[in-house]
């Protein structure tokens, strides 16, 4: 009785092994695959004028030239965009922390991050081109920086959040007793240590930033020139990709792989890069 | 503060009472405190010794649900009049924890971090003179000289602990409360902290949180021993160790709770 128990107990152990190993498996093949793709299709067609030119012969049917336009052009909407949603986010995600954590409003500002995670991006695009006509604004930089930031900000304050909740009370605590108001501890002591969540929180908001279409469709425009201004139109590169894919012209297409190829890149290096600095800071936090 | 004048206890407690959440934690405490001496406060666990070294600096403030009434003097002041500033208070009074926290920066900013919030040091080269003797005061300073920009928490318990002294230190407060603060730590470490009390209390009051009598007989000139709630008995430490008056005190000695 007892043997046949052990086996059934091994069993178990051994079946839920195989189903992690094939979900790791899936995961893995699916990045392969993505991977894969863009660049057997993209690489033929990426060369030094892609990303050293802006595009000529129009977005949509231009083969000459490059996208340097949409690589600034992504880069400045959603460094803008990210910059933007840390001035209310940082602040926001310490509130919910400090003092208040079971009140109404905490709970109420919680679902409505939650629910505003959830809404598609297209929802944003819409809701920033209202705030677009009612800001007398055409579709430009500006338009766009401020749609990514309203994306950006429930997703910026959920993980700074949780981040702030692995902080210690003793550690505040510290501070507290050597004669430092709470301010002092939350900028002094609280950000300190949340400093490498919190890149971890950015990098996040800028990844789903940089990606995103649908929210900068309308707000953003599109143009085959580099802003020099908050109110001019910019180019993006998940837009590039949307209107090269769309040519009848396979060599136009294959540029779209090319410019997928070079957002997933720029994801990459950000992601490398604040893993980076975000360990090279966790020295010094107290576990 | 002009009150070094004031000659009496450096701590006086009067009345105190205080509630968590309508239960109440102290009752009725009365206490002095003397100056320049070692204060430990000594009970079994759950009879209220951190809650009263707690209400010293003011962190009961920090709970919610606490209600505290009577009086608490330092120096003649009642620190629970709206009047006193609870910043300055807590620099007056600095706070030893059971569980040493460094602050996520390297050892040299631990120390001047306190410095820093009080604009107790504007100048780099004196800055450095006096991380270096509260480091010394500590005891950890010859330990960790070549590695003072690193980070604190790569030092030992041991070595956090008195990190947190030094931090203490720095601050220039009169009086240093410490809660069960060996009890995190290794014997050479706890041996090490022990001795640096004794040393510092030429310069500070100290009051001290133990259930360890051992510790108790060790560094007390003054005890105060607590039990649910209540002080049972106060005095030298030759005369509460030797002739305690209470029955409670004496069965606490005989290790009967």
């Amino acid at each position: 009785m007892r043997q046949s128990h052990l086996k059934i107990r091994h069993l178990e152990e051994y079946i839920v092994k195989v189903l992690m190993v094939l979900s790791l498996a899936v995961v893995v093949a699916c990045a392969a695959f993505i991977l894969f793709t863009i660049l057997y299709k993209g690489l033929p067609a990426l060369n030094w004028a892609m990303i050293t030119q802006t595009s000529s012969g129009g977005y949509y049917l231009g083969q000459q030239g490059g996208i340097l336009n949409a690589i600034l052009g992504s880069i400045y909407l959603a460094g803008g965009g990210t910059l933007l949603a840390l001035i209310p986010g940082i602040p926001l995600a310490l509130f919910l922390h400090t003092d208040h954590h079971d009140s109404a409003w905490v709970k109420l500002v919680q679902l409505s991050l939650d629910t505003l995670t959830g809404i598609p991006s297209i929802v944003y695009g819409a809701f920033g081109f209202t705030i677009m006509v009612a800001l007398r604004l055409r579709a430009s930089l500006l338009a766009g920086i401020i749609t990514l930031a309203f994306l950006e900000l429930p997703i910026l304050t959920r993980a700074i959040n949780e981040v702030i909740r692995m902080v210690p009370e003793e550690l505040e605590h510290a501070s507290l007793g050597l004669g430092a108001t709470v301010l002092e501890t939350k900028i002094q002591v609280v950000v300190r240590q949340i400093l490498p969540g919190l890149i971890t929180a950015v990098q996040l908001a800028f990844g789903r930033a940089i990606g995103d279409a649908a929210s900068v469709l309308f707000t953003a425009g599109y143009t085959d020139r580099i802003p020099v201004s908050l109110f001019q139109p910019v180019a993006s590169l998940p837009l590039a990709v949307f209107y090269q894919m769309n040519t009848p012209f396979p060599a136009v297409q294959q540029r779209a792989y090319a410019s997928a190829l070079l957002l997933t890149l720029i994801v990459l290096v950000i992601s490398l890069g604040s893993r980076l600095l975000s360990a090279r800071l966790s020295r010094f936090i107290i576990k | 503060m002009e009150n070094n004048r004031f000659t009496g206890p450096h701590v006086q407690i009067r009345h105190l009472d205080v509630y968590y959440d309508h239960q109440q934690t102290l009752k009725d405490i009365n206490l002095d405190i003397p100056r320049n001496q070692i204060t430990v406060i000594l009970g079994p666990s759950g009879c209220g010794k951190t809650t009263l070294l707690k209400s010293i600096n003011r962190f009961l403030d920090l709970s919610e649900n606490v209600q505290i009434s009577g009086q608490i003097l330092v120096d003649g002041d009642d620190i629970y009049d709206p009047k006193i500033d609870v910043i300055e208070l807590r620099k007056r009074i600095g706070l030893l924890a059971q569980r040493p926290y460094s602050l996520p920066m390297s050892i040299y900013d631990n120390v001047a971090y306190g410095m820093r919030l009080h604009h107790l040091c504007n100048n780099k080269n004196e800055m450095d003179q006096r991380i270096q003797h509260y480091l010394e005061e500590a005891g950890l300073w010859s330990e960790i000289k070549d590695r003072l920009h690193q980070p604190a928490v790569g030092l030992s318990v041991g070595q956090q602990q008195r990190l947190c002294l030094a931090r203490g230190l720095a601050v220039e407060p009169e009086i240093i409360l410490g809660d069960e603060i060996t009890s995190a730590l290794d014997p050479i470490s706890a041996q090490h902290i022990e001795k640096r009390l004794l040393d510092l209390k030429k310069h500070y009051s100290i009051v001290i949180v133990t259930h360890i009598l051992r510790q108790a007989k060790r560094l007390a000139d003054h005890v105060i021993f607590m039990y649910l709630g209540e002080v049972v008995e106060q005095g030298p430490a030759h005369e509460v160790f030797n002739n305690p008056r209470e029955q409670r005190t004496k069965a606490y000695m005989e290790g009967q709770f």
